[in-house]
């Protein structure tokens, strides 16, 4: 595990990076939210990720679970709509797994603490036209790669982002079930859904951001070379 | 007394919602939450937070709720309070009026308050 002062500013460098890169989405985001949405999940989310990198940027202080708590708690002051409590909230509760900091076995518990918190605020199953949509291949992609491939996290990382992309492609056809989106009905078959599609540009930016810090290998497909011996120790699939 | 909030995405909504409970139980501390917290359309959790402790009087509040986010949001404040709230499954206006009535009566709980707001899911507005 790399020292506490390098998590600190590997999760500064990240925070960073996804307020740029959702400034830079602001307008596709909202133009995907405003086909099936209220048309403000672009500006809100780059509102409140902005916020919480600013809350972060100076602080020496604070362990990587305490910086990551604030990014949360940061986001739900500063994200209106359900976002807040879904990036949010979520990230705030999951930060209760990273006591002993960031490591390959602290990621997967965060990532499934994350996409869990997610499920149960949203009330959202898979194939409801969700942000769960590209965490769930993402999660189970990350967890699998870590714990039974035993893969070098950055390339975990990296498999979990082409497997967020291919989330996101699948909410294209689906009716939604879940949020404003839901009261189109058929009207939202066709449109790429705005949740499932920031959730996999902040993956990005992770991944662009750990390949600073991490070895391994990032330019790989999101299914796996090899057939498992054993699936994964989880609670529920 | 039991306090009651009303959080709905529209700050006007909210207080139009209040004004007409209160007509039905003018003692019952009620407290609207509704909007951004910038003007615009939407629910807010410190927003929440902050009426839910402005209407606790020490015996629980009910949270009166319209869509989605407002529902998550409230969740949220909900976990981030010490107060004893609970958000009634029930149609927001006319939960809200029913959970007026209910909150001035000297043996009221939350539970019965709740329980009054549910009932107004059967309404029917036209037979």
């Amino acid at each position: 595990m790399v020292d506490e002062a390098t998590q600190r500013e590997a999760i500064r460098a990240a925070a960073e990076a996804v307020a740029d890169r959702l400034e830079d989405e602001k307008t596709h985001l909202t133009d995907l939210d405003s086909a099936i949405g209220d048309a403000d999940h672009g500006s809100n989310l780059a509102r409140g990720f902005r916020a919480a990198a600013d809350a972060v940027v100076d602080d020496d202080e604070s362990t990587p679970q305490e910086l990551v708590k604030t990014i949360g708690v940061t986001l739900i002051s500063e994200v209106g709509g359900a976002s807040g409590p879904l990036y949010g909230g979520s990230i705030m509760s999951a930060s209760a797994t990273l006591d002993d900091g960031l490591t390959a076995e602290s990621s997967v518990a965060f990532a499934e603490a994350y996409l869990e918190k997610v499920k149960d605020r949203g009330d959202a199953q898979l194939g409801a036209k969700t942000m769960v949509d590209a965490l769930t291949p993402a999660v189970h992609t990350f967890k699998k790669s870590i714990e039974v491939d035993e893969l070098p996290p950055l390339t975990a990382l990296a498999k979990a982002t082409a497997a967020a992309e291919r989330g996101v492609e699948y909410t294209v056809p689906l009716r939604a079930q879940k949020g404003r989106a839901s009261f189109l009905g058929w009207r939202s078959v066709g449109h790429q859904d705005p949740g499932a599609t920031s959730t996999w540009f902040i993956m990005q930016e992770l991944l662009d951001v750990a390949d600073d810090y991490l070895d391994g290998e990032v330019d790989v497909d999101a299914s796996s070379p090899t057939i498992p011996e054993e699936t994964p120790d989880e609670e529920e699939s | 007394m039991i306090g009651l909030v009303v959080v709905s995405h529209s700050h006007a909504a909210a207080e139009g919602i209040c004004e007409l409970a209160a007509q039905m139980g003018g003692d019952a501390p009620l407290e609207p939450a509704g909007g951004d917290g910038d003007g615009g359309i939407g629910t807010d959790a410190d927003r929440i937070g902050e009426a839910i402790a402005a209407a606790d009087q020490g015996e629980g509040v009910v949270v009166l709720v319209d869509l989605g986010s407002a529902v998550m949001n409230a969740e949220l404040a909900i976990e981030m309070t010490e107060a004893n709230a609970t958000i009634a499954d029930a149609p927001i206006l006319e939960g809200a009026l029913n959970a007026a009535v209910e909150a001035t009566n000297k043996k009221a709980t939350v539970d019965s308050v709740l329980e009054k707001a549910e009932e107004a899911r059967t309404y029917r507005k036209v037979s």
